[in-house]
């Protein structure tokens, strides 16, 4: 593990140590039901918080392998978490099955062997023409379309989109993937924590009430605006200028909002709260990864185009 | 010794696959002498229910399976018989015989049993209407709760006629107990058992 990074993990660590020394002086002075019931939630939350750093920090520091299967199995129970919700019929089942365990694992195994250009088209092309012709197989015509969306829009979300945050380990930028992996999780996942408490501070207007209750004009203005700042900074992890980190930045924070937002309006449409309950305070995984299924193509690409050699 | 430990193996195992949840809609999980009957919708459903129950409550609850399946080899007879404690019965029973004779023993014990009263496993989302079973033993273990179970999803982790998991989160809801109201008839009962597990399946709480 490089200086800089280690410096990076102090950094956060020092964070959540603050978070958890605030949450417990919230907890104390807070007598309002509401606001017990709040603060007991962001506790949860920042105890969360404590675990995933620990387990991606560990993971990042094992090396590229342990990193790329940690993503995997966020992948599956980013997937399962999908196809729990979303309805599925009997001639579904197999395009679950290889989505599942066969898909998943060559998207993955791709990244392991640095096969860039398979890793780019296998799900796209291969996955998304082989998975209709094998729902054919079983005959079953009713909502076809649909279903065969649903199978791809899933692959995509949660195993595509989600590979494109560990592809970074394999880009020659002249700084180590692991820093720019990093990177792109601190501006997502501070951009969503900063909404989160500016929309508690200072939150009065609805940005869109029927999509995402909770999000307000001044948590993501004040959030998007805090986590580009923080991006900025941080421009050492990576191979932009700060000018540079501050427009990607921007654009992770915007497509990040946005995946957030899109899983949203499918959860809303599926009537569901969260997508899981594995993490406490959060949801599921695929509440937590969200913004990154959007973000992490984007940064991907952005950084394959204009700053490799 | 190593029994307990391939079915601790196989609880965690079938909680990793198909997270095997269990909501208690309409009790609280108990150790005292219990019938839990469900939906069946695929074999998977007796792992699930088992997995799903807390420690406790499963090392004295045995579930019913059908010996054509779960007998059909050595390892599902080891799976069945040593991991989920079950006993195995005839689903085509030959006349003249008890097939419900091993249950009642165990209830005797003061053990819970586990049985899918549809008899077999649905192909369609409806659930199949109750055979007697479940009727005569509430009758002749009138203390013992009649515990209703829907199990979500597990049609569509391992439908009939495939072989193939599909890792989707499961949940075993728990409804309000029943017992057979005085005077109430076999028909009138098994209409009402099945009616706590259709209301369990909208997700709602079973009226008592």
């Amino acid at each position: 593990m490089s200086v800089t990074l280690l410096t990076v993990l102090v950094g956060v660590v020092a964070l959540l140590t603050a978070a958890s020394l605030v949450g417990y002086v919230l907890e104390i002075s807070a007598t309002k039901p509401e606001a017990v019931a709040t603060v007991r939630n962001l506790n949860q939350r920042i105890g969360s918080w404590w675990v995933m750093v620990i387990v991606f920090g560990g993971a990042l520091a094992l090396g590229h392998a342990t990193t790329i299967v940690l993503f995997a199995l966020l992948s599956f129970m980013a997937l399962r978490e999908f196809w729990t919700l979303t309805p599925s019929r009997r001639g579904d089942h197999r395009g679950l099955f290889l989505s599942f365990f066969v898909v998943l694992p060559i998207q993955y195994v791709l990244l392991d062997v640095d096969w860039y250009g398979m890793f780019a088209i296998f799900i796209p092309v291969y996955a998304f023409l082989m998975l209709p012709a094998v729902a054919t197989l079983t005959g079953e015509t009713a909502d076809f379309l649909a279903r065969s969306a649903k199978v791809q829009w899933g692959l995509m979300l949660t195993v595509y989109a989600v590979s494109h945050a560990p592809a970074l380990l394999m880009l020659d930028t002249g700084v180590p993937g692991a820093l720019l992996l990093t990177y792109l999780v601190i501006v997502v996942q501070l951009s969503d924590v900063f909404q989160y408490v500016w929309g508690k501070l200072i939150g009065r207007h609805r940005f869109s009430p029927n999509i995402s209750p909770s999000k307000t004009v001044e948590g993501l203005v004040g959030g998007g605006l805090s986590a580009i700042a923080v991006g900025t900074l941080l421009y050492r992890l990576t191979p932009f200028s700060p000018l540079q980190a501050a427009a990607i930045s921007a654009v992770i924070v915007t497509a990040g909002f946005f995946g957030g937002f899109v899983l949203s309006a499918i959860k809303r449409d599926l009537g569901a709260k969260d997508w899981g309950y594995i993490i406490e305070g959060h949801g599921g995984v695929l509440d937590r990864i969200d913004s990154l299924t959007f973000a992490a193509p984007l940064f991907f690409h952005i950084t394959r185009y204009w700053f490799t050699s | 010794m190593t029994t307990a430990l391939v079915r601790r193996l196989l609880v965690v195992l079938v909680r990793i696959l198909v997270g095997a949840r269990s909501e208690w809609r309409g009790c609280e999980p108990a150790t005292s002498r219990r019938i839990y009957f469900a939906n069946h919708g695929s074999h998977f459903d007796t792992i699930a229910v088992m997995a799903a129950l807390p420690w406790p409550v499963r090392r004295l609850t045995h579930p019913v399976a059908a010996r054509d399946y779960w007998g059909a080899s050595r390892l599902r007879r080891f799976i069945a018989e040593q991991c989920l404690r079950a006993v195995l019965i005839d689903r085509q029973p030959k006349p003249n015989s008890q097939p419900l004779a091993p249950l009642e023993r165990l209830l005797e014990e003061g053990k819970s049993i586990l049985i899918f009263p549809e008899g077999t496993r649905a192909t369609d989302d409806e659930i199949a209407p109750f055979r007697s079973g479940i009727f005569r033993l509430a009758c002749q273990f009138p203390d013992v709760e009649l515990v209703p179970v829907y199990l979500d999803n597990l049609k569509r982790v391992l439908p009939k006629g495939s072989m193939l998991v599909v890792p989707i989160t499961c949940t075993a809801r728990f409804g309000a107990p029943l017992s057979v109201a005085p005077g109430e008839g076999k028909g009138a009962f098994l209409e009402r058992a099945r009616d706590a597990v259709v209301v369990l399946a909208g997700g709602g709480v079973a009226r008592t």
